[in-house]
């Protein structure tokens, strides 16, 4: 997100005036444990995919491969570690 | 006040003469549920919505949560919205009331103050109204009838002001003024559809073409931002309840400041009060006039946005000042009022002697007498030259 806005900036009563514009918040500041693929490993299942309650894993649906995470908003929840069927996701400690 | 012969007079109790005005204003919904002694405010509008005498959608609710929660839905939607309630009603509401007022929704609550449980007591103090001082709402409170009526006209015009947009709360204290008949003049319902005007709804829900969120969580990032925000806003409310103030006088010959002074002039010694007693204070300043003691009273009308600098202008020059509360902080240095004036006298030029009584809690009533005493007892201190004891209490039995 930009700069964020001084008290005389904002909309009256904290009333969002823009429809769809939750990509804007940058959640991934939320984490404390990042998750990495092993792409040796993965089977490209999908199952990251599905299970993700962020929409933050990243696929190439035409090739039909899982290609990382979206660090701007995985907020480090583990679940696509867990639900991985090969083991290929570590969750790496931020920092 | 000047009796202007021409104006249309009811005999009204302060319930039926808010009722009648909520009928002139002909809010878009009103969603109240029952409580006494606001009960007859609400039925009585209810029939006029019977009657078809308004277009208001009425709706009826379970509980006075309920009842903010649906004027809150409602004004977010974008439309006008009034409700009325009283003690443990506005208790219920508390959670939604700062929420009305964080989403700047200028909705027109009238409660009739009405004291607290427990023990169960349905009789006036001011220990609901004062417990919701600090949600963001705007409170004004009123004397009697008239002032019920011509508060809850002006509270539409606050509270839709583009440079406020919040709540406002308009007080009658409960039986006192809510089921006391009085000569209440009434303006004609043009009169008053003209001056609240026609609303216009400020981010409404219901504009389908420009979507808006109300209320999305608001963490560390900005909460703080937005309160200050919502800070600004009652602050700029000042300038607004003085403007509308002036243009209900040229439609009613009724004059409303954030205060009014009665014998303040050449006084040295002051009475605070707020609400009916007002009434019993002019009664007793007038006995201790004819005594030639130089007494006056001083009455907040409106306590939010707590109008400081008009409060050290009319206090100053005193010698000494006693500040009636009916309502109690426990374990606070003495009542609201109290505090708020006192903390605003701090940093004046001079400022009087001032001590405290506790008064009229749940229903107690207060005598011309009681507010003697109370002066006496200022002149009393200001002799002796300061203060031994910051608060007494009027009317009770030892
Ligand atoms: S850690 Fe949680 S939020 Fe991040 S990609 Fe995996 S499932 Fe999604
Ligand atoms: S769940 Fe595991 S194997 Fe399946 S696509 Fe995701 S990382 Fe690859």
């Amino acid at each position: 997100m930009s700069k964020p806005k001084g008290w005389k900036e904002l909309v009256p009563g904290g009333i969002i005036t823009e429809a769809g514009n939750a990509r804007d918040y940058k959640t991934g500041d939320w984490r404390t444990e990042r998750p990495q693929v092993n792409k040796e490993k993965c089977i490209n299942c999908f199952f990251c995919w599905a299970y993700c309650p962020d929409g933050s894993v990243k696929v190439d649906a035409d090739k039909g491969v899982m290609v990382g995470f979206d660090y701007d908003h995985c907020k480090g929840c583990g679940i696509c570690a867990s639900i991985c069927p090969s083991k290929a996701i570590d969750m790496i400690p931020e920092r | 006040m000047a009796i202007n012969l021409k104006a249309r007079v009811m005999g009204l109790n302060g319930n039926a003469a808010v009722a009648y005005a909520m009928k002139q204003i002909n809010p878009d919904v009103v969603a109240a549920y029952p409580i006494t002694p606001q009960t007859d405010c609400v039925e009585r509008f209810a029939e006029y919505v019977s009657e078809g005498l308004v277009k208001t959608e009425f709706v009826t609710v379970e509980s006075e949560h309920s009842a903010m929660s649906a004027c809150i839905g409602a004004a977010a939607a974008g439309g006008r919205v009034m409700t009325a309630t009283a003690a443990n009603g506005l208790a219920l509401m508390w959670e939604v009331l700062y929420i009305a007022a964080s989403m700047r929704l200028p909705i027109v609550m009238m409660v009739t103050n009405r004291a607290l449980s427990g023990n169960i007591n349905i009789h006036c103090d001011h220990s609901d109204t004062m417990g919701a001082r600090d949600s963001g709402w705007i409170q004004l409170f009123s004397e009697n009838a008239q002032e019920a009526y011509d508060n809850i006209i002006q509270a539409v015009k606050i509270a839709e002001d583009l440079n406020v947009r919040l709540p406002v709360m308009v007080t009658q204290d409960g039986f006192i003024i809510s089921h006391a008949v009085e000569r209440v003049e009434v303006l004609d319902d043009e009169v008053v559809q003209n001056f609240v005007g026609p609303y216009k709804p400020v981010y409404p829900l219901l504009d389908l073409s420009h979507p808006v969120t109300y209320g999305p969580l608001d963490l560390f990032d900005y909460y703080f931002e937005h309160k200050r925000s919502q800070i600004e806003a009652i602050d700029n409310s000042f300038p607004v309840i003085k403007k509308v103030a002036e243009e209900f006088e040229k439609i009613s010959g009724r004059s409303y400041g954030f205060l009014e002074s009665y014998k303040l002039d050449d006084a040295e010694y002051a009475v605070i009060a707020l609400g009916s007693t007002c009434g019993t204070a002019k009664e007793a300043v007038n006995a201790l006039r004819e005594k030639g003691k130089k007494v006056g009273l001083l009455k907040i009308r409106c306590f939010r946005p707590f109008p400081k600098a008009e409060i050290i202008k009319a206090l100053a020059p005193l010698k000494g000042v006693a500040v009636l509360d009916r309502s109690v902080s426990f374990g606070g240095f003495g009542g609201p009022v109290f505090t708020e004036v006192r903390s605003a006298l701090y940093d004046a030029p001079s400022h009087p002697l001032i001590i405290n009584f506790f008064y009229g809690l749940g229903g107690r009533d207060i005598y011309p007498e009681d507010i003697i005493k109370a002066l006496e007892k200022i002149e009393n201190v200001v002799q002796k030259g300061k203060v031994e004891e910051h608060i007494g209490y009027l009317g009770l039995r030892e």
